[in-house]
């Protein structure tokens, strides 16, 4: 049977998340709770967890969590990331057996600071030196892959349904101030855990419901600019094309929202004349990364959570708020589950994002 | 009188029960081909003079006219067909090259007719355009390279010049000249109630028709007939002629006779003159002297017009593309092999340049794999036959779709592919002012009109089909098309699965 990355597979699926806008922490436990109420939109062929601020300790690494598919592979990873990082600690990730979750990978864990002098000689950006590290093992270690790579953050995932992912990885010993989940139901069998969700890069995660029509448009426009669309997904193209405009062009999460899910020319064209120029500008100059078909998502990013619908909204996404957290899901109940009495509940429209930022900070323009 | 060797290859007939020698055909066929007989009180055919053009066939009020093929054959044979046979008694008897009208008719892989769109089933849904919005503006030109902002942090507008078309169709090149005045005033009219352009071609723009500059490109090509400063301001765009996909590696050829009146005073040379455009441009021997030319003229319009180099699809196509993607060019057109033309040497158009969707694919790929895919937009023709082909051209990666031949048949045109003659009885290719008023502007125009908003939904309905609201998802989508019958080398160009995978 053929992985996933060398098939591309459509799946829909339920996606949970929630931010706690003082930044306190909550325990895993919760999302877990709030996941497992949608269990019919998943089929146990995937299930997964971005957590922020989960590894105070290491604030300044980047965590590098790994599968590896043989003691081999993890040697020769471990030797690049010796040769390109300092390497503060390692670890196996913690896990629980338990029958739902069978044939893991080998699962690692590696807080690591790009080597000085590596930095120096690349002259990359931090950020960048360590993206270019992850696609490189990604792409050339055969047997090694990358799944999370950002600092105090991490993903776990799996093959599964959500809440055996959470328990297998022991979700309820982290806590961190957003957390974000997912419950995939893919039409074929991934093959691997790699294709499970959410997916990652540096501290952007996303997790994605829907198939999305601009699908190759988005994948051979992005590919021209250095990335690498190993698996094949809505998930990985989507994360890419907002790292590429919010890390590479610069363009505020508002703006980007305005990308991917572009106000129709209709409505362009009532907007105020200075909004209206703004808008035009951002389909023209970014035409290439405008997503169509149905999609809801949640982007975790260092300092916040974004959620963001098709501009038709083709797929269900609701938000609850209660006092300092805010919560958003496919479905109510989810996340009435772990917050029955909401001072507010309400549907997002079509590509109108809802953004929210630690201790309530405005994005700033760079 | 010499023997004539080539037998009419149609003929003209007539159903004598339905005939009641009106003589409509007669005053209808420019050729000649029709005579009435005053003592048999009959209408007789000259088949050798017919160009099958079917004039007579539409206007003949009791549908007593058909053009069949004659089926005179010659003692069969593969290697020296009919074609091949009369072609060289042609030439043993005149001594001369073949010249032939519109696109290339021969027998080649017509790779459109070999890809198939995809729908939504289940995992996503398909969209109704009747019921939801369906976008189908482009934008051409080339993408900014940096995201600038102003000291408030908004986001300064630092497009290159860009075209905005309604729909990603624009009329093809075709000289004023070549094409009769009402045929260039339909194609203007039409353009500009349909938000699109149309192209001066090579013929430079008629006084009347600055009016319509907004939706104009106007055409420099390597005679430079009737270029002056006014009329490289006057349009939307600047087009650069560097090849012509009918007739790749030589210029365009319109015949003294055709240069009288207006002509010859937008051309801005003598009547009665040929107008000889030169092989190539002579001030472009190579890529650097390409970039030169290009910022000339943009220097001539103040860098506020894109400029279009337009190219015929032949082997080097996408390195040649590459190269003018780095030569400051905003938009770059690609004629393929089967496009059309007014008069081109027959063996160039049947022989010469390749098929414009796998021309279109590799400069795609290869302007991707360069990174320059965003310093322009591609504009392809020759031949787009169909919404379907638009559809398909764009999922392979084009931005916009030339049309020529399909906007001439809108017309009234049969293709009867003889053009070069001046003698079209439809009123589209001639100066003959009788000819010429056949065709109505306003009725012409309206059925250009016509043409692109059926396309238009027909578009609409096709992206819907597939999920998609807006077109720039479609383009270089190729996930959402299938080869049928293609071999793998075949499809590991368009880069496309088979379908089935």
């Amino acid at each position: 049977m053929r992985r996933e990355g060398d098939v591309r597979i459509p799946s829909g699926c339920a996606i949970s998340g929630f931010i706690n806008k003082s930044g306190g922490r909550l325990s895993g436990e919760t999302i877990i709770k709030s996941i497992a109420v949608m269990r019919d939109r998943s089929n146990g062929l995937g299930g997964g967890f971005a957590a922020y601020g989960i590894y105070p300790e290491y604030k300044d690494c980047y965590a590098l969590h790994m599968f590896y598919d043989s003691p081999a592979a993890k040697k020769e990873c471990e030797d690049f990331l010796e040769r390109h990082f300092d390497i503060v600690n390692l670890s196996k990730i913690p896990t629980r057996k338990i029958k739902e979750i069978t044939d893991e990978p080998l699962i690692w864990r590696y807080f690591v600071t790009p080597l000085p002098t590596k930095l120096a000689d690349s002259q990359l950006d931090e950020r960048e030196f360590t993206a270019k590290c992850v696609f490189r093992i990604n792409t050339r270690i055969g047997g090694a892959y990358v799944f999370s790579g950002g600092k105090n953050m991490g993903v776990f995932k799996a093959v599964g349904f959500p809440e055996d992912v959470g328990r297998f990885y022991k979700l309820e010993e982290y806590e961190g101030w957003c957390f974000t989940a997912h419950g995939r139901y893919p039409t074929n069998t991934p093959g691997w855990w790699g294709g499970a969700h959410p997916f990652a890069l540096l501290d952007y995660s996303v997790v994605h419901n829907g198939e999305i029509s601009s699908y190759d448009a988005n994948r051979r426009a992005i590919e021209m600019y250095g990335y690498k669309c190993t698996l094949q997904t809505d998930t990985e193209v989507i994360t890419y094309i907002i790292d590429y405009l919010h890390r590479k062009k610069g363009l505020t999460l508002r703006e980007i929202s305005s990308v991917i899910a572009a106000p129709f020319w209709q409505t362009i064209a009532k907007m105020p004349p200075e909004e209206r120029e703004t808008h035009e500008y951002l389909r023209v100059a970014f035409s290439a990364q405008l997503i169509t078909g149905p999609f809801s998502i949640l982007v975790g990013f260092e300092g916040g959570l974004m959620a963001l619908n098709d501009r038709l909204k083709l797929r269900s996404m609701v938000v609850g708020e209660k006092g300092e957290m805010v919560y958003i899901a496919s479905e109510e109940a989810a996340i009435r589950a772990i917050e029955p009495d909401l001072d507010a509940v309400w549907a997002p429209k079509g590509g109108q994002p809802v953004i929210v930022r630690l201790n309530g900070g405005e994005e700033a323009w760079r | 009188m010499a023997v004539n060797f080539v037998y009419p290859e149609y003929e003209a007939v007539r159903n004598p029960d339905r005939c009641i020698a009106c003589r409509a055909c007669e005053r209808q066929c420019a050729n000649g081909a029709h005579e009435y007989l005053a003592d048999a009180d009959k209408m007789v055919c000259d088949d050798a003079k017919c160009v099958n053009c079917h004039r007579c066939v539409a206007l003949c009020p009791t549908r007593a006219l058909k053009i069949v093929r004659s089926g005179n054959t010659y003692k069969e044979n593969f290697n020296w067909n009919a074609k091949t046979v009369d072609e060289l008694y042609k030439q043993a008897g005149s001594g001369g090259v073949l010249l032939s009208g519109m696109g290339n008719p021969c027998d080649y892989p017509v790779y459109f007719d070999k890809i198939l769109l995809n729908a939504s089933q289940v995992t996503n849904p398909s969209i109704d355009p009747l019921r939801e919005p369906m976008e189908t503006r482009v934008f051409l030109g080339a993408k900014p390279q940096t995201v600038e902002r102003d000291e408030n942090g908004r986001l300064k507008n630092n497009l290159p010049p860009q075209l905005s078309l309604s729909m990603p169709v624009m009329f093809s090149a075709m000289s004023y000249g070549s094409l009769s005045y009402n045929a260039h005033e339909s194609l203007a009219r039409a353009a500009e109630e349909m938000g699109v352009l149309y192209n001066t071609g090579e013929g430079g723009l008629h006084e009347n028709f600055y009016r319509y500059g907004a939706n104009t490109i106007v055409q420099v090509a390597s005679g430079r007939f009737g270029v002056h400063p006014h009329y490289l301001n006057s349009g939307a765009a600047i087009e650069i002629k560097m090849g012509q996909g009918a007739k790749p590696g030589i210029g365009g050829h319109l015949p003294g006779t055709k240069i009288v009146g207006d002509i010859s005073r937008t051309r801005m040379i003598p009547e009665g003159s040929d107008a000889i455009s030169p092989a190539p441009h002579h001030d472009i021997y190579s890529i650097e002297d390409l970039r030169q030319l290009v910022y000339s003229l943009k220097e001539a319009s103040g860098f506020k017009k894109p400029v279009i180099v337009k190219i015929a699809a032949v082997h080097n196509v996408a390195a040649i593309a590459s190269g003018i993607a780095r030569s400051g060019a905003d938009i770059i057109a690609i004629d393929g092999f089967r496009g059309g033309t007014g008069a081109a040497p027959t063996r160039m158009r049947d022989h010469v340049g390749i098929p414009i969707e796998l021309a279109l694919a590799g400069v795609d790929k290869r302007l991707r794999d360069e990174g320059i895919r965003d310093s322009v937009s591609i504009v392809v023709g020759g031949s787009i036959r169909s919404s379907a082909d638009i559809v398909k051209a764009i999922a392979l990666g084009a931005d916009c779709a030339y049309i020529g031949t399909g906007a001439l048949l809108a017309l009234g045109c049969h293709l009867c592919r003889t053009c070069y003659a001046g003698k079209c009885n439809w009123g589209i290719a001639t100066q003959i002012p009788e000819l010429v008023k056949r065709l109505n502007p306003d009725l012409g125009h309206k059925r250009l009109v016509n043409l692109l908003t059926a396309w238009r939904h027909e578009i609409k309905e096709m992206m819907g089909g597939m999920g998609i609201n807006s077109i720039e998802s479609l383009k270089g989508n190729r996930l959402m098309l299938r080869g049928v019958g293609l071999n793998e080398k075949e499809l590991g160009i368009l880069g496309i699965k088979h379908a089935g995978e």
